[in-house]
């Protein structure tokens, strides 16, 4: 089913149409000794089987059970309407916007993202999305070498570790340093004294542990060194926590999963980039302009083009060229369809819900972290090695704990998520598999796995 | 389209006027910026970098392209035309006057002797 | 006549469409600290739910899709995307990435198949699914061939990339951000690489060599062997740049062309949607000498599991978060398990007979075609002398269709590449052709028609030099 329409007499048609005598005939400059190849594939499904196929491949996976995962991706209420609205055929299937007299719905819907993402970052310039919240720090830290022609950046070690790891392949290539700026006991980042080698501070606030951070000082550190502040941050958080344009961070990123995306296994959703004014020429990726037609009707554009790898080939300020448009959408309609006391609701139900979990961990005999100051995840010690709890907490039907990387330094311990979604009886489940698996006060249990 | 007599031309479409003082003044031509099409951006040298003939020294955006724009002299940037950074249009209303980009002192001003002249350059021009 | 609101300009105070659950408890100050918040909550539009849905769906019909009509775009492969791959999607939406992998055997079992299933049709050895787009896919091959030269001692001699005058952008773009210098090579009068050219650039500093096949003219390079050998003798490396695969997929394997690494646009061959740029999704490939330097996790079987493997030590790391956008792995795995090699080999026949039968009939039409001869997937024309591509870009939108890729390549001037996939019927085709010529005749007939398009579309031409010297990058708000 190569949903191919032609017909046997279509390709005779065509065929006498082009002058040659066989579809073989159009490849004959491809060498003889690489034509047509033996491919040892599958042989080819119907609907009916794929679908079955795919869902005996899906019952292998927990789906839709009590879900206590964050790390960077969680679990949000998205209304229907959200993907309906975005994932209409004429958005699903449009091209990048390059004729605008046609791309109108691709093009005013990325205006009013840019609009929103301002809005949530107190930032003014928004671009029209990246690959990912990591690929976003590491282009935002490219930004930053860019504009102080400098050849370090600062990292906390409390912003994600696969950011982190994004950012080292990112920057290896060039020859720029990265410094990472350890935790205090409390796990988030102490203020570092910032060199004036240094071309950004990175901070992600809250941290990948749950915690916030002290994020005017770091503005205030960071200008100090004449570097620029990097806010990595949850964009759903900001619909309560203070944004990065009121404690002067020159650029804020972060992932968009969480304004409307599904989990999916950890993409597609979108990363996103705000920048000061200052920030404007330097800003990669596509950007979306008001303009004016011959007739004097408002429109939009792509604009600045000229930074582009389209135009600019090896000069451009990034090879980026697909953004995470259709994601993008689903936020901005979802963002849409919440409003401003929608969205500071979900953000209010997971802070809320993150501390009852923890203080009913606690109350049950579970080690918590002692820091207060977390939005929607914090640190759980565990006995067993964190991806042991895991797997432990998953035979029992709850998907949660996401494992502490040995380099914080702390022990065993995962984080823990919760959301607006998560309810009562989802707590309980948690508590009940924890106390299963003897994570839960009772000393010396013996566990079998 | 104009080409002044008074001023010596690179091949790569920059102009300058001759040195007074060491210093000569750096534009593109009335070609050149036809060419490019309006004008939405341009990127000037800091103020006190020293150039090499033929070295990048600023970039002209227009809506679609982006062109180098090369020093056509060795010598230091002394001033730039910071004008431009809010009204890059004067480069397409006025290629030799207001649209400017940058002064040079420059190394050796006998080499501006050796530039293209008007006639030279209409050549250049001619061929695109 | 008006303009067309923008959502916040359907907002009043107190009206929403959606409603959270709602977790009664503690102030956010009490909870979190005063100094932790906000003073003012983000303008976010407030409609109800209908004036919502009504928004974008007339946005919608603001926008020139697949669906909606034919969408020729020269290099960007738009070819029908099936709507069974949505409902493929939708079972594995639930999945996060941080599950524990003992109980996400099934995607994982997927991702794996993928991988494999790739490997064969790109003649490949191992594949990585966690590029997020094509450039991205560039950057991590660019930088797997970068530490292969490091790990063999040669990375402070191997300073260049090589790449075609006609390529597309994000080569060089790529190259740069690697950290590598470009040297072009120019095409020669078949439209092919100038081999002279391209065998005196080749040296002891030539680190990779991009090249797209068939190029972006819609050309076979039929001199690739050789070129493999010649790259590979300077002990360079060969990269494929994976756009037009869609010309030979089934059918023949930048593996046997002598590639050694390979990025594919799984949006553009695969048929996963382009969402109206984005996302993406760009695999890479690579020959046995270049998989350890794959980016991590990779999907491993062991026994009757299936693993994320990060214990690679010479890996170049990890290329963004998680493991690829998995939601587009699914419709590319639905979209080969569905068509088989036979399929395949389909796809790629119908998609040259069709680029073909288009381009004989665009010359009827009074088209001149650049590097006139048998054509892959696509191929470049010219308008006619005296008229410019952009204008009769613009008279096609009149016509309910979507003009060509213009004004690329550049080398060839007023370029109009043209792509018309396999899944066009030869009405379709037909009906193009037939609109070209009218755009022409009338262009002959009335000196104003061109300059005037389009009329009926949702705006016409835009004031771009505008947009570009006063940026407004954001709605501003009404005071107070």
């Amino acid at each position: 089913m190569p949903y191919v329409p032609h017909t046997d007499d279509d390709v005779r048609r065509a065929l006498a149409a082009i002058g040659v005598d066989d579809v073989d005939d159009l490849f004959a400059d491809v060498p003889a000794e690489i034509l047509d190849p033996q491919l040892d594939l599958a042989a080819p499904m119907d609907e009916v089987a794929l679908l079955a196929h795919l869902d005996a491949l899906a019952a292998l996976d927990q789906q839709a059970v009590p879900t206590f995962l964050g790390g960077g991706v969680r679990r949000h209420f998205i209304p229907s309407v959200t993907p309906r609205l975005a994932m209409q055929g004429e958005f699903v299937t449009a091209y990048t916007p390059y004729q605008a007299e046609v791309a109108q719905g691709v093009l005013q819907s990325t205006f009013e993202f840019q609009t929103m993402m301002s809005e949530l970052t107190g930032l003014p310039i928004a671009n029209a999305s990246m690959y990912d919240g990591a690929s976003a720090v590491a282009e935002a830290a490219l930004l930053a070498v860019r504009q102080t022609h400098r050849e370090t950046v600062m990292v906390s070690r409390a912003v994600h570790p696969e950011t982190r790891e994004v950012l080292q392949t990112y920057l290896w290539p060039l020859d720029i340093d990265i410094e990472v700026v350890d935790l205090e006991p409390s796990l988030t980042t102490p203020v570092p004294a910032v060199g004036d080698h240094v071309a950004a501070l990175i901070v992600q606030d809250p941290n990948h542990l749950g915690y916030l951070e002290d994020m005017p000082a770091m503005a205030a550190a960071a200008h100090a060194g004449g570097a620029l502040l990097i806010a990595v941050v949850d964009p759903l958080a900001l619909a309560v926590l203070r944004e990065p344009g009121s404690y002067g961070a020159d650029v804020a990123v972060g992932d968009g999963q969480v304004l409307g995306v599904p989990m999916q296994f950890g993409g597609p959703a979108f990363g996103f980039m705000v920048v000061t004014d200052a920030l404007l020429r330097q800003l990669p990726g596509r950007i979306v302009g008001q303009t004016s037609d011959v007739d004097g009707r408002r429109a939009f554009v792509l604009t600045l083009q000229a930074r582009e790898q389209h135009i600019r080939r090896s000069k451009a300020k990034s090879n980026i060229c697909s953004n995470h448009q259709l994601a993008a959408l689903l936020a901005t309609v979802n963002m849409a369809a919440l409003g401003p006391s929608g969205l500071r609701e979900m953000a209010e139900g997971t802070v809320r819900r993150a501390h009852q979990l923890a203080a009913a961990l606690r109350g049950a005999g579970a080690d918590v972290a002692p820091n207060e100051r977390f939005f929607a995840e914090f640190v759980l010690r565990t006995r067993a090695e964190g991806a042991t709890v895991r797997r432990r907490l998953a035979k029992r039907g709850v998907r949660a704990g996401v494992p502490l990387p040995a380099e914080y330094g702390i022990g065993n311990g995962v984080t823990l998520a919760a959301t607006e979604l998560t309810t009562d009886a989802d707590v309980e489940a948690l508590l009940a598999a924890l106390h299963d698996v003897g994570e839960l006060g009772v000393v010396g249990t013996e566990v079998v796995a | 389209m104009k080409i002044p007599q008074e001023l010596r031309f690179a091949a790569s479409h920059e102009w300058a006027t001759e040195p007074a003082d060491g210093i000569v003044t750096v534009g593109i031509s009335d070609f050149a910026q036809d060419q490019l099409g309006d004008v939405v951006f341009v990127e000037l040298p800091d103020v006190g970098r020293t150039l090499a003939a033929g070295e990048a020294a600023a970039v002209v955006e227009s809506v679609k392209t982006a062109s180098d724009i090369y020093a056509p002299l060795a010598g230091e940037v002394v001033e730039v035309n910071g004008a431009l950074l809010d009204a890059p249009e004067a480069i397409n209303t006025d290629a030799y006057g207001e649209g400017w980009l940058f002064r040079l002192r420059v190394t050796d001003p006998e080499a501006w002797g050796g530039m293209l002249d008007a006639d030279a350059y209409a050549a250049v021009a001619e061929e695109g | 006549m008006s303009d067309f609101p923008l959502v916040f300009e359907r907002s009043a105070p107190g009206r929403r469409a959606a409603r959270p659950p709602v977790t009664e408890g503690p102030g956010m100050a009490e909870l979190l600290g005063e100094d932790a918040l906000r003073a003012d909550p983000p303008r976010l539009p407030e409609v109800s739910e209908l004036d919502l849905v009504r928004h974008y769906t007339q946005l919608a019909h603001r926008q020139f899709s697949i669906d909606g009509n034919f969408y020729p775009l020269g290099s960007c492969t738009m070819k029908y995307n099936p709507k069974l791959h949505e409902d493929a999607a939708d079972r594995f939406l639930d999945l996060h990435p941080y599950q524990d992998p003992d109980h996400a055997q099934g995607v994982l079992a997927l991702l794996h198949g993928l991988q494999g299933d790739l490997a064969t049709i790109t003649g490949m050895d191992a594949i990585s699914l966690q590029p997020a787009a094509g450039a991205h896919g560039e950057l991590t091959g660019i930088l797997m061939i970068r530490a292969y030269h490091e790990a063999n001692g040669e990375g402070e001699q191997r300073r260049v990339v090589i790449c075609p005058d006609g390529a597309h952008g994000t080569n060089p773009a790529t190259a740069s951000m690697a950290g590598y210098d470009v040297v072009e090579v120019p095409t020669g009068p078949d439209g092919e690489v100038d081999i002279d050219a391209f065998e005196a650039a080749l040296g002891p500093d030539t680190a990779a060599v991009m090249l797209t096949n068939p190029n972006t003219l819609g050309i076979f390079e039929r001199r690739i062997l050789r070129m493999a050998e010649a790259a590979h003798a300077v002990g360079a490396q060969l990269y494929y740049d994976g756009a037009n695969l869609n010309a030979v997929v089934g059918r023949a394997r930048p593996g046997d062309m002598g590639f050694d690494v390979v990025h594919l646009n799984l949006h553009k061959t695969f048929t996963t949607p382009h969402g109206g740029g984005g996302p993406g999704t760009g695999p890479v490939g690579v020959k046995a000498h270049l998989a350890p330097y794959l980016p991590v996790p990779l999907v491993k079987r062991e026994g009757d599991r299936f693993v994320l493997d990060a214990e690679r030590p010479r890996s170049i790391g990890r290329m963004r978060s998680f493991y690829g956008n998995v939601g587009n792995l699914v419709r590319a795995y639905a979209y080969i398990r569905t068509l088989g090699a036979e399929g395949l080999r389909r796809v790629s026949s119908m998609a040259v007979l069709n680029a073909n039968y288009l381009r004989m009939k665009m010359k009827e039409a009074g088209f001149t075609i650049a590097f006139d001869r048998i054509n892959m997937h696509e191929f470049v024309a010219q308008p006619p002398a005296g008229l410019r591509t952009l204008d009769i870009a613009k008279a096609l939108l009149d016509h309910g269709v979507h003009p060509m890729t213009v004004y690329f390549p550049l080398i060839v001037k007023e370029a109009m590449m043209v792509e018309p996939t396999e899944t066009e019927s030869l009405e379709t085709l037909d009906a193009y052709a037939a609109i070209l010529a009218e755009v022409l005749q009338r262009a002959q007939d009335d000196p104003e028609y061109l300059a005037g398009a389009p009329r009926h579309t949702p705006v016409r031409r835009l004031d771009e030099t505008t947009a570009a010297r006063k940026p407004v990058l954001r709605h501003g708000f009404a005071p107070g």
